[in-house]
């Protein structure tokens, strides 16, 4: 009648996901604190991309960053202080349908969970790995990091910090089968967004570097780069953060930079007075744990049965 | 005309890589087949390669083996086969031989080109003489090389062919496990083998004076022969784990490389971590999202672990941790057996952390009790800890070969919406049950957390809710307990002594309390598989019995030295600590912590003096508080 298909109920179109589909209970940072406009980029990218919510994993370590999972309205894993990685591999490891976005900061990652750190990278498994980097411990209130710049009065180092810094990025280029790094600053929303929806779409691990503020105890920590613009380096390439006029305006250095160049990322990535943001280094090409890991998926428990019976063969007498 | 033996133990002792582990085994598989009861352990050094003719490099594999089933590697040696006499320094100190035990001892050190050596040689035949060992020296190697051109590779098919004259084994079910063993190298190889073991029992026979017969009988029940590891790698993929993440360690390291050996063909993973927390870590991770998992490692991985332990309890992840314990603390004993982590396992996570612990009784117990415990683990949402030990990974044992069951198996995960309004922990009060969300199940999607939690998942720091928590998650323990079977009593039900063991010590245990009820002694035994949660009805029984006491391989203070013979509290081995918490009873303990074993022999004198010691005290009759 009047041309409709009777069966046109089977045809209604996938639910639309809208970013309230992603929000969770109202985030508790500190008012002005950097983690806000990560969670929003994150949101934001889960629905440009229409993910399902309940196939989207945040999983986290603990610090501040790391209440992360709480504040996503998909599935989360708000676990040990420096053990994200561990999890969100596991997670991976059998569960290819799964997308995984993991919340660590500099002290997670880089100091009790470094040694999780070498290795994901070295793993490659896919799954977009955010540094929260504000250079202090913010949680147990306003202690040294690995990242804290020397100089730097904390509650440990009250004459100031005395071990140079530790460069994440640097770390990361120089780790075994890296496959993507990145750094972007949370007071860009725009770059934030751009940087985090490359490491989303890239296969593999996608550790981004954020420049985080913390309100109470690193505010000043970016100011002179945040006051001067040519203190930072607009890396800008199609197969990275690709050039958008809106970025260009507010950043007078640029540079096109492939990100399948490693010696340039690496010495980029070394600089200290022009910091660069945008994509490293980005190779696709790299192997894949996650590939390995899934292997045997479809096999029936009759596959299983069958195997283990000529197992149990090799002991008989 | 032979000797009739109705069992018999056998060892072989060499440096490392002379094969004599092989031989032993060979001999150990044949005896089997043959319908004999079987025991078969490995001696091991703690290094790779130790130095030639060390004292403590010994190398080599113990056989015991009977008419009746063996459970254990039993006190003495009958008979040694020697390819140098230092080794036999170290097992003279762990008492594996008594006066009369045969040794044939390797001749050629005596006239060696060195003089330290032939003077080392003359100087142990007087030790070993002193001892009362029988020794008869024989040019092994040199009558070994009038059929091979290599002897000192050979030897070993050499050995097992002497033992296989001397004790009346089946020589084509030998020269079958030959096959068996060389099949993989070639058949040049295996027939070289072949001819070296007929050589060396054709050399028995013209040369010794040696002949027994271990009557059998030969069974048609399907049998398997491993060790506790091979079991436990085989019960793993038996129940229907996806994922079992590890770090190397010793002594549990075997049991993943018998999963990492077929794995791949049940479409499972082994994941080797970079540490044991992201061993853990990365099971729990696999878990959460709704894979079987389990990690497997002893005491200082245990340590390391106990962290992500705390959160599976707190978070409720369902998780299979196997602990097969050597000696500790530290790098303790790495190779050798202690049951040391009993309550490290039961308490060494801050705050209160329960979870179902079991502990493995023997060999075939390695292979069932892994499907037992991924089950709770998932019906109860905890982790749930196996022990196992030094001796249940390496001792051999013929066993009952299991029939398959598809209900081993993991379900699929179910992917299904979550029910609309229930909540991630919806847990029941009654039992503190719980279902769970995985992944993928639209409508579940909830945070995951180690902060204390309301029901919804959220991070609650309020006094109710923190307290509710630690309710529901202890009253699982209880649930559990309400469908365990009372444990029962091996030998009569009431008498003077009940001894309460654990774990691999069950075959020394019960063989000491046979002899001692042959004796006339009142003597009794109870084995716990369940150790957390006990089993109920553990004080009824104990009522019963004069005097109750643990046998164990941990530490404990001894009675009459130092400061506890005027008196002073002593320390007491993990599980009398237990069930004196427990019972409220009196429980006496006896331990040994050598690295070694329990020898039948050690606990029947332990068990006589307890029995003495309680009669002594009390006239008869000694109270029991219940």
């Amino acid at each position: 009648m009047f041309g409709l298909k009777t069966d046109w109920s089977l045809e209604m179109p996938p639910a639309y996901f809208t970013l309230e589909s992603y929000e969770g209970g109202a985030a508790r940072w500190c008012p002005g604190c950097g983690d806000f406009a990560v969670l929003t980029a994150v949101q934001k990218i889960c629905r440009d991309e229409q993910l399902p919510p309940e196939k989207v994993v945040a999983v986290s370590g603990i610090g501040c960053s790391s209440r992360f999972p709480h504040y996503m309205k998909t599935y989360g894993f708000h676990g040990l202080h420096g053990r994200a990685l561990p999890v969100a591999c596991g997670v991976k490891s059998r569960r290819p349908d799964l997308k995984i976005w993991v919340a660590t900061g500099d002290g997670d990652c880089c100091s009790i969970g470094a040694g999780h750190w070498v290795h994901a990278i070295r793993y490659n498994m896919d799954m977009t790995v955010m540094l929260f980097d504000n250079a202090v411990y913010g949680l147990t209130k306003n202690q040294t990091s690995p990242t804290t710049p020397p100089g730097r009065k904390t509650n440990t180092h009250p004459r100031g910090a005395w071990l140079p810094a530790l460069n994440p990025l640097t770390a990361t280029l120089g780790f075994s089968n890296v496959s993507f790094v990145a750094q972007t600053v949370d007071w860009n929303p725009v770059h934030l967004h751009a940087t985090l929806a490359a490491a989303y779409r890239h296969p593999g691990t996608s550790f981004v570097r954020i420049l985080q503020r913390c309100p109470t105890y690193s505010d000043d920590m970016f100011a002179e780069v945040q006051k001067d613009s040519n203190r930072l380096l607009l890396l800008e390439h199609e197969r990275g953060v690709p050039a958008a006029s809106g970025l260009q305006r507010m950043y007078a250095k640029r540079m096109e930079h492939d990100p399948l160049d490693m010696a340039q990322a690496r010495a980029l990535a070394e600089q200290q007075d022009t910091l660069p943001i945008g994509v490293l280094f980005a190779d696709p090409s790299r192997p894949r744990y996650d590939e390995y890991t899934a292997q045997g998926l479809e096999m029936t428990a009759e596959d299983r049965l069958n195997a283990l019976e000529s197992e149990l063969d090799r002991f008989a007498v | 005309m032979r000797q009739k033996l109705s069992e018999a133990t056998v060892e072989i002792v060499s440096d490392s890589g002379e094969g004599a582990q092989k031989a032993g085994q060979t001999f150990g598989a044949v005896s089997a087949k043959m319908g004999n009861g079987v025991w078969t352990v490995e001696i091991i050094p703690a290094e790779i390669k130790p130095p030639a003719r060390s004292r403590a490099g010994a190398s080599g594999i113990r056989v015991r083996f009977g008419t009746k089933a063996i459970t254990n590697m039993g006190d003495h040696a009958d008979l040694v086969v020697a390819l140098n006499e230092q080794v036999l320094y170290g097992r003279l100190d762990q008492k594996a031989y008594k006066k009369g035990t045969v040794v044939l001892l390797e001749s050629k050190w005596a006239t060696d080109g060195l003089e330290t050596i032939r003077t080392q040689f003359a100087e142990a035949l007087e030790r070993f003489e002193g001892e009362g060992l029988r020794v008869i020296q024989l040019p092994i190697e040199a009558a070994c090389g009038e059929h091979t051109d290599n002897p000192r590779v050979g030897k070993n098919m050499f050995v097992l062919g002497m033992l296989c004259h001397i004790f009346d084994r089946d020589i084509d079910k030998a020269l079958n496990e030959v096959k068996l063993v060389f099949g993989k190298k070639g058949e040049k190889v295996v027939a070289k083998n072949q001819q070296l073991l007929r050589a060396g029992l054709e050399y028995a026979a013209k040369n010794l004076d040696l002949a027994f017969h271990v009557p059998s009988t030969a069974s048609d029940e399907p049998k398997l022969v491993m060790n506790g590891n091979q079991a436990l790698g085989l019960g793993v993929m038996a129940a229907g784990m996806e994922v079992v993440s590890m770090y190397p360690i010793t002594p549990a390291t075997s049991a993943s490389h018998h999963v990492a050996g077929s794995f791949h063909k049940m479409g499972g993973l082994v994941h080797q971590a970079e540490d044991e927390i992201a061993a853990v870590g990365f099971a729990i991770g696999a878990s959460y999202a709704g894979k079987t998992a389990c990690t497997i490692t002893s005491g200082p991985g245990l340590a390391l672990k106990t962290e992500f332990l705390g959160l599976a309890v707190m978070a409720e992840v369902p998780l299979v941790v196997v602990v097969v314990q050597r000696g500790g603390p530290s790098t303790g004993l790495p190779t050798k057996v202690e049951q040391g982590d009993l309550l490290a396992v039961l308490y060494g996570e801050p705050g209160d952390a329960p979870k179902v612990v079991m502990a493995a009784a023997t060999i075939e117990e390695c292979f069932h009790m892994v499907i037992t415990a991924r089950r709770l683990a998932e019906a109860f949402r905890t982790p749930v800890i196996v022990l196992t030990d030094a001796n249940l990974a390496t001792g051999v044992q013929p066993i009952k070969r299991p029939e398959l069951d598809p209900e081993w198996l993991a379900p699929p995960i179910d992917q299904s919406p979550w029910p609309k309004g229930l909540a991630p922990y919806a847990w029941d009060e009654t039992t503190g049950l719980s279902p769970r969300p995985v992944p993928g199940q639209k409508g579940g999607e909830y945070v995951l957390t180690g902060l204390a939690h309301t029901q919804g998942s959220k991070v609650a720091y309020d006094p109710e809710s923190n307290e509710r928590g630690l309710k529901m998650r202890s009253r699982k323990l209880a649930s559990l307990q309400q469908t365990l079977q009372t444990p029962e009593v091996h030998g009569d039900p009431e008498g003077d002594l009940l001894v309460v063991g654990w774990g691999s010590t069950l075959g020394a245990i019960e063989e000491a309390v046979d002899r001692m009820r042959e004796q006339g002694h009142k003597v009794s035994s109870l084995h716990l598989r369940m150790v957390s949660p006990l089993p109920l009805g553990l004080n009824e029984i104990f009522s019963r019995f004069n005097k109750v006491m643990t046998v164990e391989i941990n530490y404990s203070d001894p009675k009459d030295e130092g400061p506890y013979a005027s008196g002073a509290p002593r320390r007491r081995s993990q599980l009398a600590w237990l069930l004196r918490a427990e019972t409220l009873v009196d429980i006496e303990s006896w331990s040994r912590v050598q690295g070694q074993p329990l020898q039948p022999l050690q606990v029947e004198q332990a068990l006589l003096e307890v029995l003495e010691a309680t009669k002594a005290s009390a006239g008869g009759k000694s109270p029991v508080t219940a």
